[in-house]
């Protein structure tokens, strides 16, 4: 996939983050081809949702290089970014409680212009029929698996090139981890590349093209899934042996 | 019967007033999550706009309401610019000291323009009055005119936040600043939107504060803020109903305790019920505990 001759939808390039004081994220490298799956491994704490956060714009590397698409995208803020075609699906889903499914996807398409916003709604809909029933209830209500839904139909609104989700496995029962990762495939299946945050490693790693590994703010490992879901290091570290 | 409908009714209009600026106080903390002190001088800045509009320049008494809305709105604005937005990542007690400096900063701006003497408002709403039991109830224009205009702007706010784009993502961003972000949303521009209608809002709230209370110095907008601040944690500090039913409230209360109570101790009354109600209710009324779902 690396052989690939056009440039890399996302390139990020030995950034650091820091919070304050502390030295977050340590130089770390990667690239997300287009129509991939990659998806970042590690432990709590190894720095996946501050990287995720970094690309997306929440927070700005100290130094280092992200481009989306062929542009640098660092210091643009979080806001611009998503114009460009790059959905971030934060972790803990924070999708707005007090405000209607039906709003929350509106504010995922607030971006995208008047009209062409019915035709979204009825696409996620289309792939989450839940929402649809649940489309004026208040976003509090929904269980966690219907939200996890609804953040990931949210992010979907923007229409994104690169849809970035950051845990969205976390406090599923199992049938809807499963769920979830089938959704995930069908939206790679429909031409969004994704990267995907897990620590459930052992699911991530078998939907994906490529992987990296994160251990304290650096990159560890990286390779195709399937190397690093065989590898020794990885299986005694993250995959219970 | 009549004498108590009579201080219902300014009850009402005053407490109007106090929901109209409680507005202004509820939009910037449930969306910038900072008490604006500086609010209640914007108030006495507005209600001086329109009298020097008035008594200066001639104009009638709606254009001079538009001129002082529009200063308002401008000043709103270039405060959370200049004095908030470099403060956005700072601790909230450099946020809240500085809202008070902002608060002298134009109180003292305003004590050497227009000096300490206290102006009288002009009457400006003179259309007439509604006389009840013979006579014996009279309600003034402009105390109709105060609830009209606190009904129409409670209905105006609540039809912006519910079907409007850039009113959904206040409240996006009131809910979870950068989720907001990550929709796309312009956190700063949204600020910047808050301050500018709160400030329009304390405007309008000047202008019908000293129509009722005629007399206008630099200090006019501090007890009318606090207590309007009150009327807002009293409905629960971030809510738009809240504001207006804390005003509400306070203003009857404050106008009934005064009547049937002790003139003196009107307002400690308005303080002291706040405290029994936090004491019951620490979010306030109509205010939510925060929780969240994992």
């Amino acid at each position: 996939m690396n052989t690939n001759s056009k440039a890399p939808l996302l390139k990020v390039d030995d950034i650091h983050v820091y919070y304050g004081s502390i030295h977050a994220i340590k130089g770390i490298s990667f690239e997300v081809n287009e129509g991939e799956i990659v998806t970042l491994i590690g432990a709590n704490g190894a720095g996946k949702s501050t990287t995720l956060n970094t690309v997306s714009g929440l927070l700005k590397p100290r130094l280092g290089m992200i481009s989306f698409n062929g542009e640098s995208i660092v210091g643009m803020g979080a806001s611009r970014i998503v114009a460009k075609g790059m959905a971030l699906c934060p972790e803990g889903r924070r999708v707005f409680q007090q405000m209607t499914v039906r709003e929350n996807l509106e504010m995922g398409g607030f971006t995208r212009p008047a009209d062409e916003i019915p035709a979204s709604l009825e696409d996620v809909f289309k792939r989450f029929p839940r929402l649809k029933e649940r489309e004026k209830q208040v976003a509090g209500t929904l269980s966690g698996g219907e939200q996890q839904m609804l953040a990931m139909g949210r992010a979907l609104m923007s229409k994104p090139k690169l849809l970035m989700l950051d845990e969205p496995s976390m406090g599923l029962a199992p049938i809807l981890v499963e769920q979830i990762f089938d959704i995930i495939k069908e939206l790679h299946g429909a031409g969004v590349t994704i990267l995907l945050v897990e620590q459930n490693a052992q699911m991530a790693l078998s939907i994906a093209d490529r992987a990296y590994v994160l251990g304290t703010g650096k990159i560890t490992i990286s390779g195709n899934a399937a190397d690093v879901l065989a590898d020794d290091r990885v299986r005694a570290a993250y995959l219970g042996g | 019967m009549v004498s108590f409908l009579r201080f219902f009714i300014n009850g009402i209009s005053l407490g109007s007033v106090y929901a109209i600026i409680a507005l202004g106080y509820t939009m910037v903390y449930g969306i910038a999550k900072m008490l604006n002190f500086a609010h209640g001088d914007v108030i006495m800045v507005g209600a001086y706009i329109a009298f020097c509009a008035m008594s200066y320049l001639n104009l009638p008494p709606l254009l001079a309401v538009l001129c002082a809305m529009v200063v308002c709105t401008c000043l709103g604005v270039v405060i959370e610019g200049l004095a908030y937005r470099p403060l956005r990542q700072a601790a909230k007690l450099a946020v809240l000291i500085t809202a008070i400096g902002v608060s002298y900063l134009l109180q003292n701006t305003a004590l050497l323009i227009w000096s300490s003497n206290p102006k009288v408002f002009p009457s400006v709403f003179n259309v007439g009055q509604i006389r009840l039991f013979d006579g014996n109830l009279v309600i003034s224009s402009e105390t109709i005119l105060t609830i009209v205009a606190n009904i129409v702007i409670m209905i105006a706010l609540t039809l912006f936040t519910s079907r409007t784009k850039m009113g959904k993502a206040m409240r996006a961003v009131s809910e979870d600043r950068g989720a907001a972000e990550l929709m796309g949303i312009n956190v700063n521009r949204t600020i910047s939107l808050t301050f500018a209608i709160g400030s329009a809002l304390a405007a309008i709230a000047g202008v019908l504060l000293c129509s009722s209370y005629p007399t206008l110095q630099p200090t006019t907008g501090s007890m009318p803020g606090i207590k309007a601040f009150t009327a807002a944690v009293f409905g629960g500090i971030g809510s738009i109903p809240g504001a207006m039913i804390g005003g509400l409230l306070l203003g009857i209360i404050e106008i009934l305790g005064k009547a049937y109570i002790s003139t003196e101790l009107g307002d400690a009354l308005v303080f002291a019920v706040l405290i029994v109600v936090l004491l019951f209710k620490p979010a306030g009324l109509l205010g939510k505990p925060i929780r969240e779902k994992v």
